[in-house]
Order: C-alpha cells, then structure tokens, then sequence
C-alpha cells in the first residue's frame, strides 16, 4: 500500500501547491501574509460549483473563466481595497486581510448558507486501474492541470517584462518605482495573479472535494506550511513543498493512520522552522 | 448569545401587559415575582454551531426550534403562564466547548428560562455542565454521547437516544436483516470520526456486533477534517470486509462514500450508524452511491399524518427534512411540556416536571416519554435505506415502510 499511498500524495500535493502557490506570491512581492486566503478560495470553489449548477459548465473548463474572474477580483480588492486602506503599513493590510475573510466567509454562510455542496460528473468514478491502486480522472486532471499551472506561472514569472517588473518589485521596491514601473500597478497584478491561483485551484478541487464557507479553512493551514517549507516567494518551492506536504499527509495516514498522520506535516512545519527558517528555496521571486 | 428573536410585536404587547401586572400587583398585594413570571415571555436559548464546519446542521437545527416555538406561540402560548409567549435566544458555539459554556453564562445573564443545544457532544458537554451551575434546564436535541446524561445533573435531559442505545439497536437491526438474508455477512470495519461521537460509538458497537455473530476485523479512526480517503479506501479494501460502517459527520461521510466507490470497494452495504451525511440531500446529489446504502439514526414516523405534514412543511420552505429539524422540534415541545406543567418558570419546578415527562410525541417512532436519569427510555433509532431514490424505513419490522435490501444490488 505505500506506493499508493505515495502516489496519492503526489497528486494531491500538486493540487496543494497550487492553493500555496497565490499565497507565496503575495509574500514574495508584497511582503504580507494574505489572511483571507482561505475565504478566496472557497469563493472559487462556489463560482465553479455556481457554474456547474446554473449553467452546466464543467469545473475543469471553468477555469477559462473563473482564473480571470478571480484576477479581476484581486486586483480590485488589492487596488481599491486593501492597498488604499492600509496606508501602506503592513499590520494594517493584515487586519484588513483578516476583517476581509470575516466578511466574505459570514457572506457566504448568509447567502450560500452552510450547506455542502458537492458535483457529480459523469467521468467522477471513472479512473485508471494502476493495479495496486485506482487513479480517478478527476484525480488525473486535477494533478496534471495544476502541474501546468505551476509552470505557466513560472515561465511569466521569469521570462515576461510583466514577471521581470514583478520581480524587481519585489526585490528593490523604490529602485523599480525609480527606473518607471508602476509600483502600485504591480503590487495590484501580483495580488490578482494570486487570487487568480486560487481560482484554478477551485476549479481543480471541486469535482475531488465539497464546499461550504468553511472548506478554504481545510487548505489554507496546509498552504502556510508548504509556504514556510518551500522558502517564502518561491514558486519550486511552492511546488516541492507541495509535493513533500502531499506525500507526508498520505504516507503519515498510512502509517501512524490517518489521525495521527497529520502530525508529520505540523513536524516538518517545526523543524524547518528550526533547522533552516529560509525553507528550502529560500530566496524571493 | 446573538440576539433575541422578536415575536408578534412582543415589546409593546409585553409593556402593556406587565404594566398591567404592576397595576393589579399594587391593588390586590400579591407578590411581584409571581405575577411577573404568569405575564413574561419564558426565554429558551438554542445554541448550535451556527458559524464553523457545522453550519449547515446547525441552521436545521434552529429552523426546527423555531418552527415549534411559533407553533406553540401561535396556539396560544404557555397557559397555564397566562399564555406566555416562548422567546428564542440564538446562540453560536461555532463548534467549540468552551464558547459554548460561554454562550450559556451569557443566557444566563439575559435570563433565559431553559436552554436546548448543542449538535456535538463535546459542546452540549460543556453548555450543560455551565448550566448546572444555575440549575437552567437543559435539553439536548442533538447529541449522542450518553456522558451527556450520565453525569447526575438533575437540569439536563435528552428525548433522543444516546450511543449507548443507538449501538446496541443498530447491532440489532443489523443481525435481523442480516439473518433474513441468510447470514451472508461475517465481518465489519468500523470507520469512524475521532471525536467523543464517533470514538464513543466504535467502542460500544464492537461487543454489541460480536453478540450478533459479525466480527469487526478493524477500526479505522480518521480526522476532522479529512482531504483525502484514499488511504482508508485501500486499507478497506485490504481488510475485504462485508459490511462497512462509518460513524462520522456530513463532510467526510459523502467523500468517503465517493473514495470506496472511485477505488473500487466491494462490500455487500455501507451500514452508517449515526450517518452525519446519509439524508435526503445526499440521496438527492449521489443517487449511485447511495442507492442502498443503510443508516440507523434519528427518523421521523413515515406513517404518522403529523411527521409527513412536517415533512411536506419543512420542503415547501426549501429546505430538507433531516434530522435536525425533528428533533429540534421535539426537544422544544418537551421544554414547552415542562413549563407548562410547572405552571412557572422556576427551575426547580421545570426541571422536576420535565423529570416526570410523559409527552407523547406522535411524529417519531416513539413510546411515550419516560425520562430516567435524564434519558427517555421511550424513544429509539431506527434503519433507513435509500430505495429508489427515497428513503425507507427498514428496522424495527413494527416502523417498516419497506423491507431491506441486503446485499445491496
């Protein structure tokens, strides 16, 4: 059972770093730890199943629509929100990160209530016999579609002027607004580009999973860790943590069982916190 | 504590009312809390999870209470308190012990009358025994651990059943259907959440399975929540059991029943005791999946014209007939019992007469009310099954709208 085991770790491990992948975005350039994380999330999670329900749209082909919704979304928030409330200041972004949870995830429960709601798609039990365990399609696309993801970002990241002035951003803040890169600008489109992260990522986690207003909270404990692991800000990292995250949860479950097993990811959280605080790439985006 | 529930223009019709009370007070001389008990709303507070994981059994569970408090109120009120009026406070323990021991000392400071909560055991654990300091009776709609009752606290009580009962009911139910078939199944897993519910349950359910011939090859303990059951998945399917039985809370029952469908796990039913998630809605959205599925738990009386009313009440709002909402109700009528036999709402004299409960209650499949330390001895679990879409009643043979499908097809 512990190929399984592994296996089904890897594949939830990339689906794991996509949800920590917005949040070490945000950091890495911004420098603040985005508290509603997990409330963005499940409204991705609620847009895709929204879309499914009313409109029949397949969570996967959602994505085209609901990414881009999302990053409209951030940048907003970012740029008329939260950048302009907070003055500037960090613990005041904070708060405000956290009040904006409070209200999105009461919103939800107002609106939505706090019913769970699952998809059922007509390939959902349809899956690939690998002889010692059965891969879902779901389950298939949701790890390859987030692989994906992962290097699209990567490659805007490193080989687009939007990336490059992202990157300047983030490394030398008032040294970009002097050679003309519209700090403000960028500050909002990373913020987006986050969001935008967690919207795929809803996309990829509804057909697997449920939601309420309370499902982002799940994930959103396990994006800090891989975040912490991986190294503030990096997007390999992100990924890597992803996976060790994902494989620790499975083979942990199937070792010490499955309510034990979750004592693996809050240890390596522990020791990479004492061992090498920078996490395992440490270095900004 | 959130707020209170406003009623039929209740301030000015208390105002008038108790300014009426004061008038007759100074012209006849009998004393002032009594006559100010006969003429004042009686104030139940109802704390649930309203905020949390269990958000959404939690809003079933108020929209039963309050169903019955208007129910009660529109009947006419409490009269033989003048026709008191029954007041909701609304409280939220958001799932955690400690919040809601503080919701009640905030009742209590509100002066609330009696008190009915709380969903998880641990928090009804923890709300009771703060009530007990004020001696506030309190009614556990929905809770199963029988610690709850169990304790020797003279305020607290319970219409429902405990796990206590419901495990030995649910081995019971089991053999029976079980035997009917031929006796085909052998063994069980246990799959069950990690808190005092599904712990408490396992541990009572392993001897009472072992007396009906089935034996639990292995125990499977998860946590709240969990992502993924692959894992529990394959070990099932390792363990090749007849029977599986998960005792756990809405989220994870739906995935795990996804995951041994998406890995392939042959057994010959899926029999839940206390199936957090086998309700109507599940039956709704997985149809496949739980076509056949069996779960022993709280259920109305199919045969009964006021448990269907109810049904069909409770739908035309939008909403599904879990069992939230019945039982909810049911524990409000019980309260509405007590103080209209008290005649006040002292609480030595509510809970003495909620400890002498006979109510009956014609809408669950239910003896009439005899509450021993605190537990009815008169109410009972039953076995449903999704059958065509629906749900079927299957065990006690005395409540069966159906017979059972075992093995499943």
């Amino acid at each position: 059972m512990l190929p399984a085991a592994m296996i089904n770790g890897l594949m939830y491990g990339a689906i794991y770093a996509l949800v920590a992948l917005g949040l070490t975005l945000i950091y890495g350039v911004l420098h603040i730890i985005n508290f509603a994380h997990g409330a963005m999330l499940m409204l991705s999670l609620y847009a895709a199943f929204f879309l499914f329900h009313l409109f029949g749209i397949d969570p996967y082909l959602a994505i085209v629509i609901v990414t881009p919704a999302a990053f409209v979304f951030g940048y907003v928030i970012y740029r008329w929100g939260v950048g302009k409330l907070s003055g500037g200041r960090d613990q005041n972004i904070l708060l405000i990160t956290l009040g904006l949870s409070i209200i999105i995830e009461n919103g939800a429960l107002f609106f939505f209530t706090g019913d769970q709601q699952t998809v059922s798609l007509s390939y959902s039990y349809d899956a690939v016999d690998l002889g010692f365990v059965f891969l879902s399609y779901p389950k298939i696309i949701s790890f390859f579609a987030s692989l994906l993801i992962c290097l699209l970002l990567w490659a805007l990241m490193t080989k687009t002027d939007l990336g490059r002035a992202i990157r300047a951003v983030a490394k030398q803040r008032e040294g970009a607004r002097l050679v003309g890169i519209d700090v403000e600008n960028i500050f909002a489109i990373t913020f987006g580009i986050g969001i935008a992260c967690l919207g795929a990522a809803g996309c990829m986690l509804l057909p697997i999973f449920y939601v309420d207003p309370y499902t982002g909270n799940i994930f959103v404990v396990i994006a800090f860790t891989i975040v912490v692991l991986g190294g503030m800000g990096s997007i390999v990292g992100a990924l890597l943590g992803g996976f060790i995250i994902g494989i620790t949860e499975s083979v942990g479950g199937l070792l010490l069982g499955e309510s034990l097993g979750q004592i693996g990811i809050s240890l390596i959280f522990i020791l990479i916190l004492i061992l090498k605080p920078t996490g395992l790439f440490g270095s900004k985006v | 504590m959130s707020k209170i529930i406003p009623h039929l223009g209740g301030s000015r019709r208390r105002f008038i009312r108790n300014a009426g009370a004061t008038v007759a007070l100074a012209s006849t001389g009998l004393s002032m809390p009594h006559i100010a008990q006969a003429a004042g709303a009686v104030k139940i507070g109802l704390i649930h999870p309203a905020t949390g994981w269990a958000a959404y059994p939690a809003a079933q569970l108020r929209y039963g209470a309050q169903m019955a408090i208007a129910d009660i109120n529109a009947a006419g009120g409490i009269k033989s308190m003048g026709g008191a009026q029954i007041e909701a406070l609304l409280g939220d323990s958001q799932t955690k012990p400690e919040i809601g021991a503080a919701e009640v000392e905030k009742m209590n400071e509100a002066g609330v009358h009696a008190l009915q909560g709380c969903y998880q055991s641990a928090v009804g654990l923890a709300a009771s025994a703060a009530a007990a300091k004020y001696n506030i009776p309190f009614s556990v709609d929905v809770g199963v651990s029988d610690k709850l009752v169990g304790r020797g606290l003279s305020n607290v009580f319970r219409m429902a059943d405990g796990y206590g009962r419901i495990a030995r009911d649910a081995s019971a139910y089991l053999g029976e259907i079980n035997a009917a078939a031929g006796s085909p199944a052998k063994t069980v897993v246990i799959v069950h959440e990690e808190s005092e519910f599904g712990t408490g349950t396992a541990k009572l359910l392993t001897p009472a399975l072992a007396e009906r011939g089935l034996t639990v090859v292995d125990t499977i303990k998860h946590a709240n929540p969990t992502r993924n059951f692959d894992n529990i998945a394959l070990r099932i399917k390792s363990a090749k059991p007849d029977i599986i039985m998960p005792i756990n809370y809405p989220g994870e029952y739906v995935l795990l029943a996804k995951t041994l469908r998406q890995q392939r796990v042959d057994f010959m039913t899926s029999f839940s005791v206390l199936g957090g998630g086998f309700n109507f809605k599940f039956i709704d959205d997985m149809p496949e999946i739980a076509e056949n599925m069996i779960d022993v738990n709280h259920w109305y009386d199919p045969r009964s014209a006021s448990g269907q009313a109810m049904r069909k009440r409770t739908e035309a709002d939008g909403k599904y007939f879990t069992f939230e909402v019945y039982c909810a109700y049911m524990s409000i009528m019980f309260l509405a019992d007590g103080f209209e036999r008290a005649g006040s709402t002292d609480k030595d004299a509510v809970n003495a007469a909620l400890a002498s409960s006979t109510l009956e209650v014609d809408f669950m499949p239910y003896d009439k009310t005899e509450m021993v330390n605190g537990q009815n001895m008169g109410s009972r679990a039953v076995a449903i099954q999704a059958q065509n879409g629906d749900c079927q009643v299957v065990a006690p043979s005395a409540y069966a709208s159906s017979k059972a499908v075992f093995p499943r097809a």
